[in-house]
């Protein structure tokens, strides 16, 4: 019984071994995996990030470097808890390619845990953990979208120019808005401004009240934040509604208004934030993006789907000069590292670090639409503390 | 007989897998493993004390942060040591959680084990000392090598469940059968039925933690979330869609859940109303999970 | 803290516990009388704001859009209860619970195929879309006055019904012996069902009345359930009365220890429920009866 068993087992896993062996061998498709959350808290950003992606490829003739693409999604419902097993399906079980994702950061560090020892290629999407570029970089790991430090650093010197030299920083208490602070911080004692409270709000908790009487009493020049989603939409309102939008002015990474402007309505008007793109950009390339993934999707584009989309478009420019060949690992990564965009938040390139060097836009909220102000820092470039590689 | 023969079936086929060298396999079938040693364990509560815990998750997390910080602060990797170490402070925290937590009963036990697991599930996540909501790598592995983590993984469930049906034969389980029936009436026999519950449950919270080593063991990395009430939760469902009362229905339930899982993402982009509806069939068809299906089980 | 800063926290704490009291008291309700723990409790307050900003989109009004709601939510109540809930009274607490999370999960996937993932704001009817001066500082929305008195409204009403009506005897007497009440000739099954489409209603309406001040997404169920559990546990199962000074207590430490303890801010609850029930095995209003 246990033998037969045993050899029923062996044979089993030697043919589909067998199977995928002659499968690949035909002209192989490049298979895509994608880790990224298509229910709960961030599955609208999941579903952008996919639709550009998609979009993207499908403007390349469903083609890169000469390979047709197969796309091998697992939901990873943002849960860190079951992200290692995840991972492993896309590697091991799917034998994908190159691997793309994931939204929470939790997440991706997960998945630089297994990558790091695996020899495939990754492009993260959207996590800005500052590890990601920094101490665990790796020759074989890049980031489309951005590092959290990117997001709030320039937004420092924004407020000491407006004059704002007295702030109060309210965040999520994980890791997204601790680096996204500590970076703000950074800045801003650099420019001389004084902190004068830091008030950490449990994430995902959603009540604010207790601490907008705190500020509010407390009487700063500015306030700045790190919201995202749900929360930001509650948290803009509230700020309002507690009459503190008039009285002192509402700063933040530029989470606090992506995607939930509609939600916020008039409450958003007039707060500034900082980010890398802004839906209003005027450059040829954004137009073209959002119109086409309007009408791919009947929905607005928006900061997540601009990274999925450069995700595609700067892997179909490094898989064309190897000729699509995924194994010629070191000449991959030297395209990757060459790469020019022109992506519809302006052009980029990568880092030393493998993080994008990219402009960081001031957006304002004006008449219920997010207007570009100006450019809040050119050519930002995260520090990439405590990566060893390229230096 | 049916029982026997599946549970053969299964522990010879599970240990053959660790001969194919298959990474996604041995990876993937380890950690299913490692859910029905969960499952086994709850069950010991659940189904044969009748006592509902939401703590589970929190003696997993419990040992796998014990094994990440004497790996990456004090370079203790070597399993004798680091073994009975991280079994041992679950065990503990399990004594200190129980002897509490069984001040009440019913639905009220059930939400004092919920407030503990989520004060410890904060205290990890909000700390950045502890690693925060990122969590922590466990940088030198106590078993190198895939093959052998699933090797130990294997041996410990077969372990795991000659240990429980052995004790659940012995007098002492009789007991616990006896406190879940009627606690009244076991008091009123001379039997100290706290104790004995407690016992159960730091049995069960040590080897919720020999799972949370194992696990951290299989990937390197832990994270808060393993440790949040969700994963109790998850843990629970397990135990009943798997049949409470058996040991064999739990240990199968987390192998088959994980195989449903794994499919069942291919099939369908609303796959977790799949799950829905497995989950409303089996309370509303199979009251007894399902280790119903398998005819003719006595217990355990 | 000066004095008029704690004011203002005490006044913050209590409207957040009484909203809580809200959703808690169709928990307490269903929980005490039919003995049901309904983890599904939390997906009919998400139901209920999503139902509340998906018609006041299409009426124009929120409060139109809450008058049709009320009477859906009683008919999905009724529903659930005739083709699931009602199947398992004779069984354990185990079934039930196992049953109401595969309620959930189904109620998530409903929410993601009818509506989406997206964020939606809920606009306020205009008659209430002032805000009012609270302190030197800072202002507060009517809306959210009007929510915490229509919170206390509805807990006096549903005292008053308790206590004093027929069916209020009823309840209570099926609260304490369900066998009892069969053997007087009361149809059971008529009064469970009245009962749980109430309590999915009074969530329903706690969704509602929240929408323009939450704003309405995924998920949004999840975390109001854990803590309505929390609440109905602190204050006794069963007991209303309970019920509304766990939610107030809840509401309090969540907001003091915001400020005050902000590094322990998310394990307060937590701590003060392990603390009240450490102290009182079963709740602070407690009933006498035994493993519910």
């Amino acid at each position: 019984m246990t033998l037969s068993r045993r050899a029923l087992l062996g044979a089993a896993a030697c043919s589909s071994l067998l199977a995928r062996r002659l499968f690949s061998a035909t002209p192989a498709k490049l298979r895509i995996g994608l880790l990224l959350p298509y229910s709960g808290t961030y599955a609208a950003l999941g579903h952008n990030i996919t639709d550009a992606m998609k979009l993207a490829a499908s403007e390349h003739g469903g083609k890169l470097g000469g390979r047709e693409v197969e796309w091998v999604a697992v939901d990873d419902e943002s849960d860190p808890a079951k992200a290692p097993a995840n991972v492993n399906k896309l590697i091991a079980g799917e034998k994908v390619d190159i691997l793309t994702g994931p939204v929470h950061s939790g997440v991706a560090m997960a998945m630089m845990q297994i990558v790091r020892q695996e020899n495939v290629l990754t492009v993260v999407t959207n996590a800005g953990a500052q590890a990601v570029t920094g101490t665990l970089c790796a020759p074989h790991v890049f980031r489309t979208s951005f590092s959290n430090w990117q997001t709030s650093y320039p937004c420092a010197d924004v407020m000491l120019k407006d004059g704002r030299k007295k702030a109060v920083l309210m965040f999520w208490n994980y890791s997204f808005g601790q680096e996204s602070m500590a970076a703000f911080k950074e800045g801003y004692a650099k420019g001389g401004g004084t902190i004068v409270k830091e008030i950490a709000v449990p994430f995902p908790t959603t009540e604010f009240q207790a601490n907008l009487s705190e500020i509010a009493s407390l009487k700063p020049d500015a306030v700045f934040v790190f919201f995202a989603g749900a929360g930001a939409a509650k948290f803009v309102k509230d700020y309002a509604d507690a009459g503190l939008r008039d009285r002192v002015a509402l700063y933040g990474s530029g989470f606090l208004t992506e995607g939930v402007l509609a939600a916020q309505g008039a409450a958003a008007e007039g707060i500034k934030t900082t980010l890398h793109y802004a839906d209003a950009l005027d450059n040829p390339a954004n137009r073209k993006f959002r119109e086409a993934f309007k009408k791919a999707t009947n929905r607005e584009a928006d900061v997540y789907a601009v990274a999925g989309y450069d995700t595609v478009n700067v892997l179909a420019q490094a898989l064309e000069k190897v000729k699509g060949d995924t194994g010629a690992h070191s000449e991959l990564i030297a395209a990757l590292e060459s790469a020019r965009i022109d992506s519809p938040r302006g052009r980029f390139r990568f880092s030393k670090t493998h993080n994008p060097i990219q402009d960081v836009y001031l957006r304002q909220v004006r008449g219920g639409r997010e207007a570009v102000v100006g450019v809040a820092m050119k050519d930002a470039e995260d520090p990439g503390a405590g990566c060893k590689m390229g230096k | 007989m049916r029982r026997r023969l599946l549970l053969l079936a299964a522990a010879a086929a599970l240990g053959a897998v660790a001969f194919s060298g298959d990474r996604f396999w041995l990876q993937f079938l380890g950690k299913a493993m490692i859910g029905s040693i969960l499952a086994m364990s709850l069950d010991l509560l659940v189904g044969f004390t009748g006592l509902v815990s939401l703590a589970h998750s929190a003696f997993f997390g419990l040992a796998a942060y014990l094994l990440a910080g004497l790996t990456n602060r004090f370079d203790l990797v070597n399993p004798v040591v680091t073994l009975p170490l991280c079994v041992a402070f679950a065990a503990a925290c399990a004594l200190v959680i129980g002897w509490l937590s069984l001040r009440a009963t019913g639905v009220y036990f059930i939400m004092v084990t919920l407030a503990f697991t989520q004060m410890l599930f904060y205290l990890f996540n909000d700390s950045p000392a502890l690693g925060g909501s990122d969590g922590l790598y466990v940088k030198t592995r106590p078993i190198e090598g895939r093959a052998a983590a699933y090797v130990a993984i294997w041996a410990a469930v077969v372990l795991v469940y000659l240990l429980l049906s052995r004790l659940l034969r012995a007098p002492y389980g009789r007991v616990l059968e006896g406190i879940r029936g009627n606690d009244q009436r076991m008091r009123s026999l001379g039997y100290p039925t706290r104790r004995y519950k407690l016992v159960a449950f730091v049995i069960a919270g040590a080897l919720a933690g020999l799972a949370g080593y194992l696990d951290a063991t299989l990937y390197g990395f832990v994270n808060p979330a393993q440790l949040g009430w969700r994963q109790s939760g998850l843990i629970l469902v397990t135990v009943l869609l798997g049949g409470r009362g058996t040991l064999y229905g739990p240990a199968l339930g987390a192998l088959l859940l994980a195989f449903i899982e794994h499919y069942g993402e291919r099939v369908t982009d609303h796959w977790n109303a799949l799950i829905a509806a497995l989950v409303i069939a089996v309370v509303l068809f199979l009251p007894r999970g399902l280790a119903g299906l398998v005819q003719g089980t006595p217990r355990a | 803290m000066s004095l008029s800063l704690f004011v203002l926290q005490v006044v913050n704490g209590l409207e957040y516990g009484l909203l809580l009291f809200l959703v808690a008291s169709g928990l307490t309700l269903v929980f005490g009388v039919l003995g049901v723990l309904n983890f599904a409790h939390g997906s009919f307050y998400m139901l209920g704001a999503y139902l509340a900003w998906w018609l006041s989109e299409r009426t124009g009004s929120l409060l139109v859009a809450i008058l049709v709601a009320i009477p859906a939510m009683v008919v999905i109540g009724l529903a659930v209860e005739r083709l699931a809930i009602a199947r398992l009274y004779a069984r354990d607490h185990l079934s039930q619970v196992l049953l109401t999370y595969g309620l959930v999960l189904l109620f998530n996937e409903l929410q993601r195929a009818l509506w989406g993932n997206d964020v939606h704001g809920v606009s306020t009817p205009r008659a209430l879309a002032w805000t009012m001066h609270l302190g030197e500082t800072q202002t507060w929305p009517a809306w959210r006055a009007f929510t915490a008195l229509a919170c206390v409204g509805i807990g006096v009403a549903m005292r008053q019904i308790v206590l004093k009506t027929r069916f209020g005897m009823r309840v209570r007497a099926g609260a304490s012996n369900a066998e009892m009440v069969e053997a007087l000739g009361i149809d059971v099954r008529r009064l469970f069902a009245i009962l749980f489409s109430a309590g999915t209603a009074l969530a329903g309406l706690a969704g509602m009345l929240a929408a323009p001040l939450t704003t309405v997404y995924p998920g949004m169920g999840e975390s109001v359930l854990i803590l309505s559990f929390v609440v109905v546990v602190i204050g006794g199962i069963g007991s209303i009365k309970g019920a509304f000074f766990g939610a107030l207590l809840v509401g309090l430490a969540d907001t003091f220890g915001k400020v005050l303890l902000p590094g322990f801010a998310s394990a307060i609850v937590y701590a003060v429920m392990a603390a009240v029930l450490l102290w009182r095995p079963r709740g602070l209003l407690g009933p006498a009866f035994e493993g519910r």
